[in-house]
Formats: C-alpha cells, structure tokens, sequence
C-alpha cells in the first residue's frame, strides 16, 4: 500500500502530462460531447485510431489502461448484450425460438462498445492518468472563476476539495499504522460473525477519527497562522498560463472533433440514426 | 545464542509499478536472545520494515524469518520432512498429517503477535479505549485469558511502564503526550512477549519522559529476560541502554556487533551521517589535543569516571 498515490496518476514525461490541466478538462468534455456525435462506421473507426494513439502518446501501459476498464465491464457486457439481442433492423442473421440477432443489433453493439471504450480512454487519459488531482482542482477553480459573478464560493469548494484529495493518502496511512498497531495487539478483523466483526472496527474508527479531527483543527491553525483568509486577493506559486504549445493542442483538437462529425457524410457501411 | 535470525531478506514496495522502491536487499542477520539490540539508521533504509516482519505483518519476499529456529512464514510443504518425525505425526497418513500441520501453522501464527509484541511509531495514536486499564488490557483480553490474570498482568505493565494506579480509570484521550505514550508501550508489554520490538519509542518526548520509556523498557527486559529490539536515530540512547548495535544504511546491513564494536567506526557512521554519542564525539576531540582520553566511552557517566581517574593520576591536562 505505501508509496502508491491516490488516484490513478501515472508519472511519465509525455506530451500530456504536460499540457495544460485546463485544457485537459475543456479537451476531455468536448471529446465526450464528439463521442456521441459519431454516427458512421468511419467515424467509428477514426474514434478507435484516436482512443489508441492517445494510449500511446501518454506513455501509460495498456496493461494499466485495461485495468481502469475492468471495473465498467458490467455496464459494456450488459448494453452489448441488449443491442444484439432485442435490437431492430432489416437484415435478419440468426432466428431461433423467439430470438431475433439482426444485422444492425450487432453494428450498434459494437459502435456503443466503441464508445464506452473510448469514452473512458479518453477521460481517464486526460483527467486522472496524467494529472495530479490538486492541479485538476486548480484547473476547476480556474474554469469556474466566471461563477464568482453570480457569488457562488469557488474558491472555497475548489480548498475543500483540494484539501479532502490532499487528506485520503494520509488517511489511508493512518488507518493502515492503526489497524497493524492493532493487529500487534491481537485484534483479529476478518473472523467471526458479522456483528463480532463490526465490533472489531471500533479500535481502528475510535483513534481514525479523533487523529482526524486533531488533524483538521491543525491545519486550521497553521492556515490562520499564515494568514489565510479565502481566495480574495490570493497569489498562486504555479501560475497555470497557456503556451503556444497549449493554442496549438487547442487547434489540433478541435479539427479533430469537427472531423469526427464530418466523417459522419461519408455513408460508408452502417450508420446510426 | 540467537533468538530471531533474518536469513537473505529482500523486500520491494510496489514492485513493478514506478513506486518501486527496495526496503530490504538480500539482509542477514541475528539478533541474541536476552540482549537489548539497537537499530540505526537513516529514514527509508529498511528500519520499520524489518521490524513489521518479526511478527508477521510483512512478508518479505524472498529470504526466511526465523525465531526460535523456526520460518514464521512456513507453509505445510516447508515444514513437511521436519515434523514428520515427530510422535504426534509420525503415525498419522500423510493427508491428516498435512490438515493437521496446517493447523498447527495456523496457530502458530495466531500466537505470533503475542510472542513478539511491536509497538510501533508514535503508539498513542492506538489508545481507543473508555479507559486506560481496558486500554492495556486489550491485547491480554485478545489472548483469551480470564480476568484474574487479565488484571495481574496490567497491573505489572503499568507499574513497568510507570502509569500510576490514580491514571487507570481515566480515559486515554485525557492523558498528556508522555503518559499516553507510556499508556501504549504498557498495551504491549501487557501480553508479555517474549521479544519487545519498538520503533522509536521515544520519537518527539522531553528527556524525562525518554527516561520513563528507556527505563520501563529495560525494566521489563531485566526482570523476563526477553528480547528486546529498539529503532531509534539517537545514538545517546543506543549508547545507554542497548547490548548490541545493527546499522542499516540503503537496505543493508553496514554494520553489526556489541555497541563497542559499531561505536568504535568513528569515521564510518559519520559517512553514513549518522552521529557517534556526543560525549563519545567529545572523547575524540580531547584525544586530538593530546589528552589520553578513553576512545570507548558512550555516556556522561562513564565520561566523567574516566576524566576523574585521567585527572587524578596526573595526565598533561
């Protein structure tokens, strides 16, 4: 369990990692929003060169990728299964008993496949592989500046937010040193019936929480005593600024987000309506 | 004779991921039943480590941890050829033998935790109980003993441990840094286990309060002749209260011996950055202005017992 960070941040020295957290989020919206605009096999298959070249300009394992799909592979199996079994079309494949598998059933199946695979390539890509969670946090507290018009508190949901992200590795740390110090003293938490079992939480909960309240009135000591007062008029040490490698990301992406809707026209093999 | 034996010991953290980090590389070493053996070394050089595996919560990966001779990682297929020729399985078929010795392992390890008590860095944080009695006796209570001996045995760690009898019925969180600290060490010393290890035990109390612990420590250490194992970056401490002395510096083992012996590599500890007692440092300086003082000195009171007798006998002072 030690030294692994939380989240999924993956370090590496790639193109990604080292673009701008803003406009990774901005970039990973309008990738979604251009997943669901993708209608044809041909831009189906631009979609899946892109899912796969982004794997490779990141530098992230495919083995490490595959891991972050397993846990959705449910929800793909499930609507997989249900466009190949109780979808419509004209073309009818297979007919036995009152199971109908029709060619377009299986199009839909593979595009919906297509785009939950990239959709979660591309998310995690860009938001939790190659980004830290506190610049992630910084780059939502910037994009949500314009907010503050209408008074609502960003900055202090992006400090809350940041500071939650900050306290779960040392937590985890704590719960982990308490539960050893506990199991040195023979604390025994995998056996016995439930009820015995839920009672053997409390040495663990009892000393997790009060080292946690202890920490939280710490940490609003030492930000008092550094004259913390909310976000008015606060500086930052990294000033996050756009490079013109940034604008050129930017231009980069879009073409290829209007592409992906343009490859729409060419009518080549099933599209979707 | 020793007590516990790390034979060929490697441990990586997150191995094969870009967190990898090696805690333990290929360590040997024994440790002498009865002594009180002191631990150096820097942060990260595989000090916890070492001491998480003496009583199980660490497997290392590769390399054998025995105590009393005997690998507390075994499996039935380890120990299979040995205790075959023992009376209560010689006589049994080999599949009752194997259910039965996996039984036998399995309770073996449940003991574990009491034959070799850890207490681990900063132990208050362990404190959950509504009092402290119940607090130190949880670990006899997990033992399964009756009250009488419950209560025989935290009365003796807290008198070790110097936790008055007025604090017993308070609650641990009412307590201060020291008494708490002396509250958690008592926990431990309350299962009685056979070999003590501690991590920096004293880590962040006022000297008096480092006295309370060292000597509650070595009071328990005198009285059972246990084992004790002790991590700590002060060398004043190792100097005073430890028999031996292991140093470990980037997973390995630099150096090991009688606390004379390690002491003794003034020039070597000192690359390592880790510092030789003060008064010993002190000893060394005096040397290099031409007084004869002792080089194996490593306390203030064996400092001064021998300034007193250099002084007396007339040395060119």
């Amino acid at each position: 369990m030690k030294g692994i960070s939380f989240g999924q941040y993956y370090p590496a020295n790639s193109i990604i990692h080292k673009m701008d957290p803003r406009f990774k989020i901005l970039v990973a919206t309008a990738f979604i929003v251009a997943t669901f605009l993708c209608k044809s096999a041909v831009s189906f298959a631009a979609l899946l060169g892109i899912g796969l070249a982004l794997i490779f300009i990141s530098q992230i394992p495919f083995k490490t990728i595959v891991r972050s799909i397993a846990p959705l592979l449910f929800i793909i199996a499930f609507t997989v299964v249900i466009n190949i079994f109780f979808g419509t079309g004209e073309q009818l494949l297979v007919e036995f008993w009152k199971i109908r598998i029709y060619a377009e059933g299986l199009w839909r199946a593979l595009f919906m496949f297509l785009r939950i695979f990239v959709l979660i390539v591309a998310t995690s890509i860009f938001l939790t592989y190659t980004t830290t969670p506190m610049d992630l946090t910084d780059a939502l507290e910037s994009l949500m500046a314009p907010l503050k018009l209408i008074h609502v508190p960003v900055h202090v949901f992006a400090m809350m937010m940041s500071i939650t992200l900050r306290f779960i590795p040392t937590l985890t740390e704590e719960t982990e040193k308490i539960m050893n110090a506990q199991k040195a003293r023979g604390a025994d938490f995998v056996s016995g019936s439930l009820i015995k079992r839920v009672k053997a939480l409390i040495p663990i909960l009892i000393p997790l929480f009060s080292s946690a309240i202890n920490r939280a009135t710490q940490l609003a000591d030492a930000m008092e005593c550094r004259c913390y007062h909310g976000g008015e008029g606060r500086t930052r040490l990294n000033v996050m600024k756009w490079h013109a490698s940034d604008v050129i990301y930017m231009l980069i992406s879009i073409a290829i987000c209007i592409g992906l809707v343009l490859l729409n026209q060419i009518q080549l093999g099933y599209v979707m309506n | 004779m020793n007590k516990i034996y790390l034979d060929h010991v490697s441990y990586v953290y997150s191995r094969g991921t870009p967190y990898e980090q090696v805690a333990l590389d290929d360590v040997s070493v024994g440790i002498r039943e009865g002594c009180i053996t002191g631990i150096i070394g820097h942060t990260g050089s595989g000090k916890s480590t070492m001491m998480q595996m003496l009583n199980g919560l660490i497997k290392p990966d590769s390399g054998k941890v025995l105590i009393d001779g005997y690998d507390i990682n075994s499996t039935v297929s380890d120990v299979y050829d040995a205790w075959s020729e023992r009376a209560e399985y010689a006589m049994l078929s080999p599949r009752k033998r194997k259910k039965k010795m996996q039984q036998e392992i399995r309770e073996r390890k449940a003991k574990l935790c009491f034959r070799v008590g850890l207490v681990m860095q900063y132990p208050e944080y362990q404190l959950f109980e509504e009092t402290v009695y119940a607090d130190i006796a949880f670990g006899p209570r997990n033992m399964g003993l009756d009250e009488a001996e419950i209560r025989a045995r935290v009365l003796e760690a807290a008198a070790f441990c110097d936790v008055g009898e007025e604090l017993l019925q308070k609650s641990p969180f009412d307590l201060s840094g020291g008494q708490k600290r002396r509250v958690a060490l008592a926990g431990v010393i309350a299962m009685r286990p056979e070999v003590l290890v501690l991590d920096e035990p004293a880590a962040g109390l006022d000297p008096l309060g480092r006295n309370y612990i060292f000597n509650g420590i070595r009071a328990y250490q005198r009285k059972t002749g246990s084992t004790v194992l002790i991590v700590s970056h002060s060398m004043e401490d190792m100097a005073r209260y430890s028999d031996d002395v292991i140093v470990l510096s980037g997973a390995h083992i630099l150096r090991q011996g009688t606390r004379e012996e390690v002491f003794a590599h003034v020039e070597e500890l000192a690359e390592t950055g880790l510092d030789v007692p003060q008064i010993t440092h002190l000893m060394q300086l005096l040397r290099e202005r031409g007084i004869d003082a002792p080089k194996n000195v490593y306390t203030v009171a064996e400092a001064a017992t021998a300034l007193k007798k250099l002084f007396l006998t007339g040395g060119d002072a």
